[in-house]
C-alpha cells in the first residue's frame, strides 16, 4: 500500500474507534449518540454566530498549542502551561487595571497589557524551568504544583484585592470598559486582532522549528541532551529558552482571554486550554503544520458540547471524552500500525 | 553434560549472525569459542543460554533435544551464562544480587544464601562481602559473584563471554584456576574469546567462528597461525607501530585531583605534546574516565590545574574547552555521542559552525555527502543515525569532529568494532596526529590496543595513577600486573 | 483547642489519609516494576464515581468497592499494555487517560450528583478502642482505615522480605538482568500494574463511600489527590512505608490548614488550601537536587570539609528512582 493511503486508512480507523468508544459512553448514559453528535455539530458549525464562537475559542487554544510544540521539541512535558495561561491573564488584568484611568490611548494600553500577559506567562514558565534545570524537579510535577498555585493566586485576587465593589464573587473582577476591549467584528465576539495574533504565532513556531538552527538544536536537546551538550549545544540555556518561549505564547493566550473574550479576570481564565493544547500536540504528533486545523476541530467540539446540557441534559464534559478518545485512539493505533509494519517487514525479508 | 548444537541459524533482519553451526561440546572440559568481534560468538551463546531463540536448528543435552523459550528454561536445564557486562543489579547489595532468580520459596532464604555465598567464595579463593553494594565492586569481583551464584543454582554448563576484558592479571589467574577446577569437577565450560593466548592457556579444544560460520576446530597443541587464518580468513596485521613526531605541549596537568562518587584520583602530573598518543590502562572504574572527563572540563577537579595550549582552563566548562580545540568522544555512541532519530545530515549541520539563523540545507547536504565519502560511512544523509551499524556510527562520530583539533579525548575508541573498522579508526586518528598535530588521550580495556597505539601509558589502580610509561618499555604481562595493583603503594598486597 | 478535639482531629487525619495511602502504595508497586502510571488522578475520580453509581444502584457497598478497584486496574492495565505491547510512551498515554477518565467521571456521573448512597460504617474494635488516647486514635475506625494500616506493613513485608518482592525490585532496576535470571519481566509488569491500579482504584470508593460520601462532580475535592500520590511516591523513595508517612504528613497539613484558618483571618483561605502543593515542590526539590550537575561542579570548588559535609547531607536526602522506570523492555 502506498504510504499516503496507509496514513489515511489508519487515521480513519483511529477516528472510527474513538467515535465508537464515545458512542458507547453515550449509550451507557442513556443518550442517543446520533442526537448528541448532531447537536454538537449544530452548536458549533450551525450558524455564522456559532462559527465565530468557535474561532473565539480557537485562538487561545492555538496559542497554547504553539507554545507547547516548542517545549515538546525540547523533550519537555510542560504541564505548567495551564498556570502560564493564568499568569498571562493576571498580568494583563493588572496592567489594564493600572492604566485604565490614565490618559494613555486605549490602543496603547491594550498593547502594553497584552505584552505584559506574554511576559507573565514567560515568567511563570521560567519558574518551572528553573525548578527543572537547577532543581532537578521533573517539569511535570513542578508545572503541576505551579498550576495549583496560579489558580489559588487568581482566587485570592478575585476575592481579595481585586474584588468587585461589594462582595467578591466567582464571576470575577469588575469588567473593563468597552474601550479596553480588543475590537471585535460587528455583531460577533470575534476579534480580528486575536485571530492575527494566533495565526502569526503558529507561523513563527513553524518557522522556528523547521528552518532554523535554533529549532534543530532544540530537537537535539530534546532527543539526547548529553549528546547535544557534547556537540557544543548549551543545553541548560536551550531548555530555559524553550520554557520561556512556551510561556510567552501561553501568556498571550491568557491575554487574549482577558482582552477579547471575558474582559475581566475570572477563576477559570485558562478554560482548560492548556490541557487541551497538550492533547492536540500529541494528536498532531508534534507537527506544527497540523496545529491550526486540529485546534479548530477541538475548539468546535468544546463549543458544540455546550448545547448538550441544554437540549439533552448531558454534561458538557463529553467533548473531553471525545477529545481524549481521539488522542488515545491515535496513540494506540500508531502502536498497532508499527507492529503490523514490523511483521510485514519480517515476512518480506524472509521471502 | 554433553552439549550438541545442530544446524543453528539466526538472523537479525538481513544479517545472518549464525549460519548453520553444528558443534559438539563434551562435558568436563573447557571449550574455546574463538572469533573476532561480530563473528557471531555472543549470538550463539545467547541462543544456548536461552536468551535468544534460534530461527532454525536444535540443541541437545546428553543426546536429547531440548527446547528453551527463555533464560529461565536454560537455568532449569543447568545452563548459565556470564555476560561480558555482568547481568547484575548495581544499586543492590551483593547478597540480594546473589538471591535474585532463586527459583523457589516465598520468603527470602537470607541465612542459607549468606552461608552458601561465603562457602562457595572460599572454595575458589574469592573474597566477596555479602553486604557491599554491587556498584562498588570491580568487574572481576562481579564476575566472581556471578560464578558462585550460577553454581548455587546448580549450573552444569557455564558460558563465559569475553571474561578477561577489564580485569587484572591477578583476577585472571584466579578465574583460570576456578575454570580448571570446575572442569575437573565435571562441569562443561565454554570460553568465548578473541584472544589466542587465552585459548592456548586454557582450552581443551577450540572452535573458530568467522562471519557467522563455524570455519574450523582444533585441539592442542595449537597452531596459532592456523587459528589466526581461520579467524580472519587472511593475514591481518595491525601494521607496525607508528609514532608521529612530537611537538610543543598541548595539555599540561599539574597536581590534579578529581573526585567522583566513590573514587578519588590525585597527584596527577602530565604533559602531553602535539602528535602524542597517551593510553590510559586499568580496570573499569579505576579512575580513567574521571581523568578524561576532567581534561575535557566535563568534571571539575577538586585540586590542581589544567592548561591547554598555555591557557589555564581549570574549572571551566566543556564548551570553553571546545573553544580551545578540545573534543570528547564518548564510548556509548548512541547514549552519549549521537542523537537518535536525527539523521546523518542533521548531525553534520549541528557539528558545523552555525551560519546565521536559517539552515542552508543544500549546502549541508553537499557537505554531508563529501564526508560520507571521505569517512567511508555506509549510510545516506537522510538515514536516521540509529540505523547505522556500530562501526559506521563510530565513523560518523569521527566525521563530526572539527578539523584542527588540539586535543582529542576518547573513551574506548574501538569498543565493539570488528578488526577492520578498528584498524581504520586508528589510521584516521594517527593521521590527525601527523597532519593536524592533534594530541590523543584515550582509555581502553584492550591492553593490546593500548600497547600498540600509545606513545606513553598511564596505569590506573584504585584511584592511583602511575607515572607515564613509554609503551616501548612494557608489555601485556607487565601491564596486566600493574592494573591489578602490583607496583602501587598499597597497604597490603593487591586484591582479588 | 481541647485535647479531646485534638485527638478527634488526629484520628480524622488517619481516616482522611487512608485513600492517599492506598493510591501511594499502589503507585509505588507499579513504579517499582518499571511502569509509570500518570492516569492516577483521573482514575481516582472515575473509580469514585463508578463505585458510587454501582453502590447506589445495587445498594451493595462491596460491589461498589469491587467496581472501584476494577476501574483502577483496567485503566492502569491500559497504560501497561500501550507500553509493553504497543511501544507507546507511558507518560503520553497516562496523561491522556488522566484527563479522559476525569471527563468520563463528570459525564457519566452527572445523574448521580447529590444523591445519597450507602456509607461504610465505623467498626470500633472492642476493648482496644477503650484504651485512652490510642483507642480513639487507632482502633475506632472503619474497616478501610484498618486496612490502610495493615497495607503498609504488608507492602513492606512483600517488597523487602519475600522472594517475589526481590524480583519486583530487580525488574524495575534492570529488566534485562532479571530476565536473564528467569523473571517473566513483562508478565510481572502487567501483574503489578494491575495490583497497583486496583489499590489506586480503591482510593475512589474510599472517598465516595466513606470519607467524602457521595458524588459531587467538579466540586468533589478529589481532583488533585492523584497527583499528590504520584509526588508522594517519589518523595517516599519508592518505599511503601516512607510513601505512607508522606501521605499522613499531607493529610495532616490539610487538616492544619482548616484548623488554623480561623486564627489567621488575614491569610486568604486559598493560600492555606493550596499550601501543600508548593510544599510538594519544595520536597521534590530537596530529594532531587543532589542529582543536578551544577551541584557537583560547585561542590568541587569548595574546601574538602564543607564539600564532604554537604555531600553527606545530600546523599541522605536523595531518592533514586528504579533505573528502568518508564523504559519498556523487549523480550526476544
Amino acid at each position: 500500500m502506498k504510504p499516503r493511503w496507509e496514513n489515511l486508512a489508519f487515521a480513519t480507523a483511529a477516528v472510527f474507534v474513538a467515535l465508537a468508544f464515545t458512542s458507547l459512553v453515550l449509550v451507557t448514559a442513556g443518550a442517543s449518540p446520533f442526537e448528541a453528535y448532531w447537536y454538537m455539530l449544530k452548536g458549533s458549525l450551525g450558524s455564522w454566530a456559532k462559527i465565530s464562537d468557535v474561532l473565539v475559542a480557537w485562538v487561545p487554544l492555538l496559542l497554547a498549542t504553539a507554545g507547547l510544540l516548542i517545549t515538546f521539541a525540547a523533550g519537555l512535558w510542560n504541564i505548567g502551561v495551564e498556570g502560564q495561561i493564568v499568569l498571562g491573564g493576571i498580568f494583563t488584568t493588572w496592567v489594564l487595571r493600572l492604566l485604565q484611568d490614565s490618559t494613555l490611548s486605549p490602543a496603547f494600553i491594550l498593547i502594553l497589557a497584552i505584552t505584559a500577559g506574554a511576559l507573565g506567562g514567560a515568567l511563570w514558565a521560567a519558574l518551572a524551568g528553573l525548578l527543572k534545570v537547577f532543581g532537578g524537579v521533573n517539569e511535570i510535577f513542578g508545572g503541576l504544583g505551579l498550576d495549583f498555585v496560579a489558580v489559588a493566586l487568581t482566587l485570592w485576587l478575585i476575592f481579595g484585592p481585586w474584588k468587585r465593589p461589594g462582595i467578591g464573587s466567582m464571576s470575577g473582577t469588575e469588567p473593563f470598559p468597552p474601550q479596553l476591549w480588543l475590537p471585535t467584528l460587528p455583531g460577533s465576539r470575534l476579534s480580528l486582532w486575536s485571530l492575527l495574533i494566533g495565526v502569526v504565532s503558529i507561523a513563527i513556531v513553524y518557522f522556528l522549528l523547521s528552518g532554523t538552527y535554533f529549532g534543530l538544536k532544540l530537537k537535539a536537546v530534546g532527543k539526547n541532551p548529553r549528546a547535544a551538550y557534547l556537540l557544543g549545544i548549551p543545553t541548560t540555556r536551550y531548555l530555559m529558552m524553550a520554557f520561556v518561549l512556551s510561556g510567552l505564547f501561553a501568556g498571550l493566550a491568557g491575554a487574549v482571554q482577558v482582552t477579547a473574550v471575558y474582559h475581566r479576570l475570572i477563576p477559570a481564565i485558562s478554560s482548560g486550554y492548556g490541557w487541551l493544547g497538550l492533547m492536540v500536540s500529541m494528536l498532531i504528533n508534534f507537527q506544527p503544520a497540523w496545529a491550526a486545523p486540529v485546534t479548530f476541530f477541538f475548539a468546535a467540539l468544546n463549543i458544540g458540547s455546550i448545547q448538550l446540557p441544554i437540549v439533552l441534559k448531558l454534561d458538557s464534559s463529553l467533548s473531553g471524552v471525545l477529545q481524549g478518545a481521539l488522542v488515545l485512539s491515535f496513540l494506540l493505533m500508531g502502536g498497532v500500525r508499527q507492529r503490523w509494519l514490523k511483521k510485514h517487514q519480517q515476512e518480506a525479508s524472509d521471502e | 553434560m554433553e552439549i550438541e548444537l545442530r544446524h543453528i541459524h539466526k538472523y537479525f533482519g538481513p544479517v545472518h549472525a549464525n549460519d548453520d553451526i553444528t558443534l559438539t561440546i563434551p562435558s568436563g572440559s573447557i571449550q574455546g569459542l574463538l572469533g573476532e568481534n561480530g563473528a557471531g560468538k555472543s549470538t550463539l551463546m545467547k541462543i544456548l543460554s536461552g536468551y535468544l531463540r534460534p530461527d532454525a536448528g536444535e540443541i541437545r543435552i546428553n543426546g536429547s533435544p531440548i527446547e528453551m523459550h527463555s533464560p529461565a528454561d536454560a537455568i532449569r536445564f543447568g545452563i548459565g551464562m556470564l555476560h561480558q557486562d555482568p547481568m547484575d543489579f548495581p544499586p543492590m547489595r551483593v547478597l540480594d544480587n546473589f538471591m535474585v532468580g532463586y527459583p523457589e520459596g516465598l520468603l527470602l532464604p537470607r541465612e542459607e544464601a549468606r552461608q552458601a555465598l561465603l562457602d562457595l567464595s572460599a572454595q575458589f579463593g574469592f573474597s566477596l562481602d555479602p553486604d557491599a553494594y554491587v556498584e562498588s565492586l570491580t568487574v572481576g569481583e562481579r564476575q566472581q559473584l556471578e560464578i558462585v551464584r550460577l553454581l548455587w543454582l546448580g549450573a552444569q554448563v557455564l558460558i563465559f563471554d569475553e571474561p578477561t576484558t577489564g580485569i587484572s592479571a591477578q583476577q585472571k589467574e584466579k578465574l583460570f584456576a576456578a575454570l580448571h577446577r570446575l572442569a575437573d569437577e565435571g562441569k562443561t565450560i565454554i570460553f568465548v574469546t578473541h584472544k589466542l593466548e587465552e585459548v592456548e592457556l586454557l582450552c581443551d579444544q577450540v572452535a573458530v567462528l568467522r562471519a557467522g560460520k563455524l570455519v574450523g576446530e582444533a585441539r592442542p597443541p595449537y597452531d596459532l597461525d592456523a587459528l589466526v587464518e581461520m579467524m580472519f580468513g587472511k593475514v591481518v596485521t595491525k601494521g607496525a607501530r607508528v609514532s608521529a613526531p612530537l611537538g610543543k605541549p598541548v595539555l599540561q596537568i599539574k597536581n590534579l585531583a578529581v573526585e567522583s562518587h566513590r573514587l578519588r584520583i590525585e597527584g596527577v602530573n602530565l604533559e602531553v605534546r602535539e602528535g602524542e598518543v597517551i593510553g590510559l590502562a586499568g580496570m573499569e572504574g579505576s579512575g580513567q574516565r574521571q581523568l578524561l572527563r576532567a581534561c575535557a572540563g566535563l568534571i571539575r577537579p577538586v585540586e590542581g590545574e589544567i592548561w591547554v595550549d598555555g591557557h589555564n582552563l581549570t574549572g571551566k566548562s566543556y564548551h570553553d574547552f571546545m573553544r580551545h580545540g578540545v573534543a570528547y568522544v564518548p564510548a556509548a555512541r548512541l547514549e552519549e555521542g549521537l542523537v537518535p532519530n536525527l539523521t546523518l545530515l542533521e548531525h553534520m549541520i549541528l557539528a558545523d559552525e552555525q551560519r546565521g539563523l536559517i539552515i542552508d540545507r543544500q549546502a549541508a547536504l553537499q557537505l554531508t555527502k563529501e564526508r560520507i565519502e571521505t569517512f567511508n560511512i555506509r549510510g545516506r544523509p537522510h538515514s536516521p543515525i540509529e540505523s547505522l551499524s556500530g562501526g559506521n556510527q563510530q565513523r560518523a562520530l569521527l566525521a563530526l569532529l572539527r578539523p584542527g583539533l588540539r586535543l582529542l579525548l576518547m573513551e574506548h575508541p574501538t569498543r565493539g568494532l570488528d578488526m577492520e573498522s578498528a584498524i581504520w579508526v586508528w589510521q584516521t586518528l594517527k593521521r590527525r596526529c601527523r597532519e593536524e598535530r592533534t594530541a590523543i588521550f584515550f582509555m581502553s580495556s584492550d591492553l593490546e590496543e593500548i600497547l600498540h597505539y600509545s606513545d606513553r601509558i598511564l596505569v590506573f589502580f584504585s584511584g592511583q595513577v602511575s607515572e607515564p610509561i613509554p609503551a616501548t618499555e612494557t608489555d601485556i604481562e607487565h601491564l596486566g600486573q600493574l592494573i591489578g595493583g602490583r607496583g602501587f603503594n598499597t597497604p597490603e598486597e593487591a586484591t582479588p | 483547642m481541647s485535647s479531646h478535639e485534638l485527638l478527634i482531629g488526629l484520628a480524622g487525619v488517619l481516616v482522611a489519609a487512608a485513600p492517599i495511602v492506598f493510591a501511594t502504595i499502589g503507585e509505588t508497586f507499579t513504579e517499582r516494576s518499571g511502569i509509570i502510571n500518570l492516569s492516577v488522578n483521573g482514575t481516582i475520580l472515575l473509580a469514585a464515581m463508578a463505585s458510587f453509581a454501582v453502590a447506589v444502584n445495587t445498594q451493595s457497598i462491596v460491589l461498589g468497592f469491587l467496581m472501584g478497584m476494577a476501574v483502577g486496574a483496567i485503566v492502569a492495565l491500559l497504560v501497561a499494555f500501550s507500553s509493553i505491547a504497543l511501544k507507546q510512551s507511558q507518560v503520553a498515554v497516562g496523561f491522556v487517560l488522566t484527563l479522559m477518565t476525569r471527563d468520563l467521571a463528570y459525564f457519566l456521573g452527572n445523574p448521580y450528583m447529590g444523591l445519597q448512597g450507602p456509607r461504610v460504617q465505623n467498626t470500633p474494635i472492642p476493648i482496644l478502642s477503650d484504651i485512652p488516647v490510642i483507642g480513639p486514635l487507632f482502633f475506632s475506625h472503619d474497616p478501610l482505615t484498618y486496612f490502610s494500616f495493615i497495607l503498609i506493613g504488608l507492602a513492606w513485608w512483600w517488597m523487602f522480605r519475600t522472594r517475589p518482592g526481590l524480583t519486583l525490585q530487580a525488574i524495575g532496576e534492570r529488566p534485562e538482568a532479571a530476565y536473564a535470571r528467569g523473571a517473566a519481566v513483562n508478565k510481572l509488569r502487567y501483574l503489578y500494574t494491575a495490583l497497583g491500579g486496583a489499590l489506586v482504584g480503591l482510593a475512589g470508593p474510599t472517598y465516595s463511600l466513606s470519607v467524602k460520601a457521595g458524588w459531587k462532580g467538579t466540586i468533589s475535592g478529589l481532583d488533585g489527590i492523584g497527583w499528590i500520590a504520584l509526588a508522594l511516591t517519589i518523595f517516599g523513595g519508592w518505599d511503601p512505608v516512607r510513601g505512607a508517612i508522606g501521605a499522613y504528613f499531607f493529610a495532616l497539613l490539610q487538616w492544619l490548614g482548616l484548623v488554623l484558618q480561623p486564627y489567621l483571618p488575614n491569610v486568604p483561605s486559598q493560600v492555606l488550601q493550596v499550601a501543600p502543593f508548593p510544599l510538594m515542590i519544595l520536597t521534590l526539590l530537596l530529594v532531587n537536587i543532589g542529582n543536578a550537575e551544577w551541584v557537583d561542579r560547585t561542590l568541587a570548588g569548595l574546601p574538602p570539609d564543607a564539600r564532604r559535609f554537604i555531600q553527606r547531607v545530600l546523599r541522605w536526602m536523595q531518592v533514586v528512582p528504579p533505573a528502568s522506570l518508564g523504559v519498556p523492555f523487549e523480550e526476544e
